[in-house]
């Protein structure tokens, strides 16, 4: 059995942080639609957005996908593949780059947010906040890689999958996983959970409005009919 | 239910398709569309408009959401027209649109302010005296103190006050400088009450009682055209812009339509599409530009050559052609056209003189009334001179005889006046006329020629036999005028064209040289334009404005073109006539707002002040003036007559002789004049007389920088003197305000001029005149910046009061949409709640006081028949002080000062006493003022007040205006035109009886537009059947014209005008200003810069200053002041577009950015009019000091012909006649500025006020 303190912080914390960022964000959709934004200050300065927002968002978006598919996919599924070994290179060589792109992305961005006076008046506390956040997960999973790189055979990774695999098909034990893993791993699970759990609070959640549809719909004259009588018809 | 659930619609999302696919029904949820939906919510919507002298008087709908404006659009249920004339709406520009921006933004004054340094001084004050008039005395005596707040205006340091404070500081101000230096050292300046008459009345009404001076603002602007008053002996009265869309040829000359009358332009361009011609007359390549089928541009300045060349045309082919016989008859109507002048024989030639009176002949042509004030004319009827009614003689003590009937004043036989003495001539003379064409200008742009300054030119005469004996040669004015548009009628003799090639001044060929305009196309236009009125009577127009009012010799100009008009009877017809837009000049309710704007109905006379007079002598200016008289004077005048007179000096004459008023009026107190009088014994009035014949007293205008002649107390409303219409700028801020300034001219002294001779030379001039400045508004506009106490005023939108526009009939409110916004109060509780304080603290200092106040002779009343013969000075022993005949007029007026609160809020006796009225029409008015006692009921309390009907809201003062003024009131406006009846032998009330039982409430307006009554205020009609156009009434009703002849005045035969040349239109070419001197050249150092004509037309972003500091406007321009500049002259001194440029000459210096446009003509610079000083303006290199403002660089400079007075329709009326403050010929040096520097360090003690000045 764990000390509590990692059964809590990585058999019970993913929980609270993934239900808080589920039905948080349903709620700020629906009672606060108008707060649901991006939130960009593209408008007030372009100075410094083509650089740092595609960077950090090229990377920031392999990373996630790259997480996803990692930590999420099954061994059985990919072991005729790819081996481990070769897999935990490849994770670690594309998300270096791809780190080191939302890394160069960010600094712009927070340096653009500090020193250009018309966005410092502009920004609050939770658009500071999370930038910071972000810079500081970033920097966690950056020095993840020479941990790994001393343990080239996988093992950790497989962990760190089985973790989080358990996690999402409710498995008890979830947190045994972790017992014996590196510290830096442990602070960046628990950041990242953090991340999840205030992600409702903050302008990440134009993430899930992203307008694939356009991309998808059949017919550009669109007749709104409104099943439901509306008041105002 | 939920956004979220309603979303998830991932099994029914397409209902149908159609087109082929490309289309799909969905049934998804609609409820974001509320969105949209409420945010063009709101709660209510209130009808206002705007006070800012657009001219556009727009119908607003204010919305009101949660109890604030949320935004405002225009209105569009104006009472419609009538067939086949388009309706009014839609009305409204962009700059009212977004007005509601102000209400909320940082702009906004939201407290009551004083400036902290005085109201520390003032707390201090007030801890050591318990009377709160002696504290002010003790700040204000000592010039340590008072330096300590004065220096520093402009610069900031505004702190909060309360509003009782705010209250005591200001009446105790004016209470102390009423008892020590005299009520008239109290001034308020506030312009044009039709844009909110409340908000004028309220200010004014305190003054008036308080025996305070209110400043005229028509004149100072530079707006009144001269040439009106001097022609028609009216103000202004134009068409109303519908009436655009009656004529068939206009000319837009000088006047931008789509720019400066955005609502009106409609007009312009439906107009064209029943075929009529359009021609615009400017010297840039103006907005109107695109709307016209032929542009014309004169050099800037030069119109008048080009309107001359027009007139040679029309008067050659037009009437000594005889191709029109309707011309004929209309000017031999209603015109001087045949009236006789004498020729004055000198030195061989003969020059004309005054025109001919009834008086000089024997037995004065049996006229029994006023001979010398009735011109004669030759009557081809009984074949001798005879006297028609109608001239000014007639309409004072002779009832029914002031008429254009065209009958014989004694006899009453009709009359056929003969224009031409050409048939049936004795001789034929060389009479003298003036050309001024061929004074070289300072700057090479201004081309001369070289023609003689004196042109003889031959013209038939009659030989008449004149009282005692005497023979004099006379010859018609139309005479004259053929003679001095030059054309040949083969009567022998040089200086006339035969032909329009001729290089003779006024040909075609001539003007070209000057303008740069091809002859062919002033034929053109001219040819055109007088055969359309002549096929049409009088269907062709001109629209004309500030544009080419501005320049010094504006009346030339204007002359000119209304010579047009009325050559071609144009002049009160439908679609016809001279449309001079400006301002928002007409007060349509005029003589229903009189007296309570001016407490005419507790005391009267009240004190009013031509301001380019003021601000010339008190502000300094006179002592930088470079013009000097002999280089304006005719060639034909006594040139020592005129010796030894500067500018100023004709100003001190003209306010002796009774002609300007004055203020502050005399050196003393007018309040000790009654009690010294009394002491010795004496009658008032005569003592005076006395007094100042002697010498021991003086007009203060003889001695303007001493300290007991200084205006001390400046209340500003409704305005942005400094920022707007404050020519001479510098010098305002240096010699009234004593605060940092950039004027880098030398005096008098330092120029080695010779010194004025009327006016007392003190070797240093005085700095801070003016020990407090209190400003109203509702923004902080630059005049506010520059005050010592700034009230935060309601907005538009959170006030009662009413606006009317001389663009449309029509009557509008301006309603309180939410309450005044933070601590603002509308200014009518503004200047009531400073009344309340004023009478509490006055206790003890004022009490019952009888008040001298000096009256100049007024134009409209008896008095304007004056001074019939001659210019005649009683300080030179010329003549006898007579009060109201050869000097001002002394009146004692009682002032009860503790009462002056109950006064104000209530309806005093003097109208159901002496009755109501205005330009010279009076009515009994009893029934007016007991309707106002049961409509706004009557005052309860005790005192003077009592059972007096109550003035307590704006919405009271609105009742009263409105049912006091023929305009709004059925019938008063019967009962106007009966009394004008009277005058005029002929009944005029059929044209208010259909509209007698009519009678406008302020609730109406609200309801909707209302159209006014046809009133005789005013020459045009409020009609169904006609559009309003002036002297309508004069043409179609016979009313004369308020003049000397009673008719329309090509000849002006006043002294003053004869020895300027201007008895007819002349071309005078721009003055020489001679603001830039090598000093100024030296200033700019090894910079390249150059001299460019400097204008300051109005824009497209504000109306005047208002917007240019909003947000919204600045957004569509560039954000702050911009000048703009041909591609030419940018590139000569290296300046690419949006640069800084810097603009300087002796007067002061502007920094602003470039704008190089096309647009422009190589020589010229533009700055748009009145852009704020508040805004993104830098500091200049050249000075040190803000980089100013447009009137930075200008200096008003004034014109003797304006000063003439006592004399008909060139008699003094407020905001009638007086001097304009021109600024148009003025030029500055323009150079690229390397670095800006913004001048954003604190201000440090001691910094200089001023700028070192060089010779």
């Amino acid at each position: 059995m764990n000390d509590p303190l990692t059964a809590f912080f990585f058999g019970i914390y993913p929980y609270i942080a993934i239900c808080v960022m589920v039905v948080g964000s349903i709620l700020r959709y629906d009672r606060d639609p108008y707060s649901w934004k991006a939130d960009s200050s593209q408008l007030l300065r372009r100075r410094g957005l083509r650089w740092g927002s595609n960077l950090f968002h090229v990377g920031v978006l392999f990373i996630l996908f790259g997480h996803f598919f990692g930590l999420l996919t099954p061994h059985a599924l990919y072991e005729h593949v790819i081996s481990a070994e070769n897999k935990q290179s490849l994770a670690m060589i594309s998300g270096g780059i791809a780190g080191g792109l939302a890394l160069i992305g960010l600094l712009i961005l927070i340096w653009r947010r500090l020193a250009d006076e018309r966005i410092k008046a502009t920004t609050r506390f939770m658009d500071m906040a999370i930038l910071l956040l972000l810079f500081a997960q970033l920097m966690l999973g950056m020095l993840t890689i020479p941990q790994s790189a001393r343990h080239p055979d996988g093992a950790t990774m497989m962990t760190l999958a089985l973790w989080a695999q358990h996690i999402v098909t409710f498995r008890p034990g979830a947190a045994d996983y972790l017992t014996g893993v590196a510290p830096v791993f442990k602070a960046h699970i628990v950041l990242g959970l953090t991340i999840f759990l205030i992600f409702p609070f903050t302008r990440l959640v134009h993430m899930l409005s992203v307008p694939f549809k356009y991309l998808l719909r059949p017919g550009y004259q669109v007749v709104r009919r409104g099943r439901r009588a509306s008041p105002l018809g | 239910m939920s956004h979220f659930i309603d979303r998830l619609t991932y099994f029914s999302r397409v209902e149908g398709r159609f087109s082929g696919g490309h289309g799909i029904v969905t049934g998804e949820s609609r409820d974001w569309e509320k969105a949209y939906r409420g945010r063009w919510a709101h709660d209510k919507v209130v009808r206002s408009t705007h006070g800012v002298n657009c001219t556009g008087s727009c119908s607003w709908k204010i919305y009101v959401k949660n109890g604030l404006v949320t935004w405002e659009t225009q209105q569009t249920d104006y009472p419609r027209t009538r067939p086949d004339l388009p309706n009014h709406e839609p009305r409204g520009c962009s700059r009212g649109a977004s007005y509601s921006w102000y209400l909320y933004s940082a702009a906004r004054l939201k407290y009551p302010l004083v400036r902290a340094r005085l109201l520390k001084l003032w707390r201090a004050a007030r801890a050591q005296h318990p009377d709160p008039v002696d504290a002010w005395g003790s700040i204000v005596s000592d010039p340590e103190k008072s330096n300590e707040y004065k220096k520093i205006r402009g610069l900031g340091g505004f702190v909060r006050a309360s509003w009782d404070e705010v209250n005591e500081i200001t009446a105790a101000s004016n209470i102390y400088t009423t008892k020590t230096f005299g009520p008239d050292r109290v001034i308020g300046f506030s312009p044009i009450p039709a844009m909110s008459m409340v908000s004028y009345a309220a200010g004014s009404r305190y003054l008036s009682l308080m025996g305070g001076v209110c400043m005229s603002f028509y004149d100072w602007y530079c707006d009144l055209p001269p040439a009106s008053p001097q022609t028609w002996g009216e103000q202004t009265d134009v068409p109303e812009s519908a009436d655009w869309f009656n004529s068939s040829y206009i000319i837009a000359w000088g006047s931008n339509v789509p720019q400066t009358r955005a609502p009106d332009a409609h007009f312009f361009t439906e107009v064209r599409y029943k075929g009529t011609k359009t021609v615009s007359v400017t010297p840039d390549y103006a907005e109107i530009s695109k709307l016209v089928d032929i542009a014309l541009h004169p050099r800037q300045g030069t119109d008048s050559a080009m309107a001359m060349a027009m007139g040679h045309v029309v008067f050659k082919e037009f009437h000594l052609g005889g191709k029109s016989e309707y011309f004929a008859d209309y000017c031999r109507t209603y015109t001087d056209m045949p009236t006789v002048v004498l020729l004055e024989q000198k030195e061989g030639v003969c020059i004309p003189d005054r025109t001919l009176r009834a008086a000089d002949f024997e037995g004065d042509l049996n006229t029994t009334n006023n001979a010398e004030w009735k011109p004669v004319v030759y009557d081809e009827t009984s074949g001798g001179f005879a006297v028609p009614d109608g001239s000014i003689g007639s309409r004072w003590g002779e009832a029914g005889k002031w008429n254009l009937d065209g009958r014989d004043n004694a006899s009453g036989a009709a009359l056929r006046p003969r224009l031409s003495f050409i048939e049936g001539r004795d001789e034929v003379v060389a009479v003298a006329f003036p050309y001024f064409g061929n004074q070289p200008h300072d700057s090479e742009i201004f081309a001369h020629t070289d023609h003689a300054g004196i042109q003889l030119r031959n013209v038939p005469v009659r030989r008449v036999q004149l009282k005692g004996g005497r023979s004099a040669l006379v010859a018609t004015v139309y005479d004259l005028m053929a003679a001095n548009y030059a054309i040949d009628r083969g009567l022998g003799g040089g200086n006339t064209a035969a032909d329009y090639d001729d290089d003779v001044p006024y040909t075609p060929a001539w003007q070209e040289k000057i303008t740069g305009v091809p002859r062919a196309r002033v034929i053109r236009v001219a040819r055109e334009f007088a055969d359309n009125a002549h096929r049409t009577r009088g269907r062709s127009m001109v629209i004309l404005g500030a544009a080419i009012n501005h320049w010094y010799h504006m009346d030339m100009t204007y002359r000119g073109i209304i010579n047009l008009l009325v050559m071609c009877g144009c002049v009160g017809q439908s679609g016809g006539g001279w449309a001079h837009y400006v301002g928002q000049e007409k007060l349509r309710p005029q003589t229903g707002w009189l007296p309570l704007a001016f407490a005419l109905d507790w005391s009267r006379p009240p004190r009013q002040m031509n301001s380019t007079s003021f601000f010339y002598s008190h502000s300094s200016q006179w002592r930088y003036e470079r013009l000097r008289v002999d280089e304006i004077l005719s060639p034909l005048a006594d040139r020592q007559k005129w010796a030894d007179h500067s500018l100023i000096d004709c100003n001190v004459r003209s306010e002796r002789m009774g002609w300007l008023p004055s203020a502050p009026q005399l050196h003393e107190n007018p309040l000790s004049l009654a009690a010294k009088a009394k002491q010795a014994g004496r009658d008032t009035k005569e003592h005076v007389v006395e007094r100042l014949k002697s010498g021991d007293l003086q007009f203060a205008c003889e001695d303007p920088d001493h300290a007991s002649n200084f205006p001390r107390n400046l209340f500003v409303w409704r305005s942005n003197i400094l920022g707007s219409s404050g020519k001479g700028h510098e010098y305002m801020l240096k010699h009234l305000l004593g605060a940092q300034n950039a004027v880098m001219s030398e005096d008098l002294a330092g120029l080695g001029q010779p010194k004025p001779s009327e006016v007392k030379w003190h070797d240093s001039a005085p700095e801070g005149k003016l020990d407090l400045v209190v400003t109203l508004d509702f923004r902080m506009s630059t005049t506010a910046v520059y005050s010592d106490i700034v009230l935060p005023t309601a907005t538009w939108y959170e006030k009662n009061d009413l606006n009317t526009s001389d663009m449309h009939p029509f009557i509008h409110p301006l309603s309180r949409a939410v309450d005044p916004a933070w601590e603002s109060r509308s200014d009518w509780d503004i200047f009531k709640g400073l009344a309340k304080t004023f009478s509490a603290l006055c206790v003890g200092h004022l009490g019952v006081e009888t008040d001298l106040v000096t009256v100049p002779i007024l134009h409209d009343t008896p008095g304007e028949l004056a001074q019939p013969m001659g210019v005649k000075d009683w300080k030179k022993g010329e003549c006898e002080a007579v009060p109201g005949k050869t000097m001002p007029n002394l009146v004692e007026v009682t002032r009860d000062y503790p009462a002056l609160y109950k006064k104000f809020t209530s309806l005093g006796p003097l109208l159901e006493k002496l009755g109501n009225g205005g330009k010279g029409i009076g009515w009994n008015t009893d029934a007016e003022v007991a309707f106002l006692g049961k409509l706004n009921r009557t005052v309860t309390e005790a005192g003077v007040s009592h059972g007096r009907p109550r003035i307590e809201t704006d919405i009271d003062a609105a009742e009263v205006v409105l049912s006091l003024a023929p305009e709004t009131n059925g019938q008063v406006a019967v009962k106007a035109w009966q009394a004008l009846g009277k005058i005029t032998g002929r009944d005029h009330t059929h044209l208010a009886r259909p509209k007698e039982d009519e009678r406008l409430r302020f609730r109406d307006l609200q309801a909707q537009p209302r159209k006014i009554i046809s009133s005789p205020t005013w020459s045009g009609l409020e009609d169904e059947h006609v559009s309003y156009n002036a002297g309508y009434t004069n043409v179609h009703e016979r009313i004369p014209w308020r003049t000397l002849t009673g008719r329309q005045h090509f000849y002006q035969d006043h002294e003053w005008m004869r020895d300027f040349g201007e008895g007819l239109c002349v071309y005078k070419p721009p003055i020489s200003t001679r603001t830039i001197t090598e000093a100024v050249k030296r200033r700019g150092g090894d910079s390249r810069q150059i001299a460019l004509n400097y204008i300051t037309p109005h824009q497209k972003w504000g109306i005047h200053s208002t917007y240019s500091d909003n947000l919204l406007m600045l957004t569509l321009n560039r954000g702050g002041p911009v000048v703009w500049l041909s591609e030419t002259d940018a590139g000569k001194i290296g300046v690419a577009d949006n640069d800084w440029i810097e603009l300087y000459n002796a007067n002061g210096a502007i920094t602003a950015r470039a704008v190089v446009s096309q647009r422009v003509p190589e020589g010229l610079v533009m700055m748009y009019h009145a852009q704020e000083k508040t805004i993104n303006t830098p500091g200049s290199v050249i000075t040190g000091k803000r980089g100013g403002i447009h009137n930075s660089v200008t200096r008003a400079v004034m014109k003797p012909t304006h000063m003439i007075g006592g004399y008909a329709q060139l008699a003094w009326g407020f905001n009638y006649y007086g001097t304009v403050g021109s600024n148009r010929d003025e030029f500055v040096l323009v150079r690229r500025v390397e670095q800006v520097d913004w001048l954003d360090k604190p201000y440090v003690e001691g910094q200089p006020l001023g700028v070192e000045a060089m010779k």
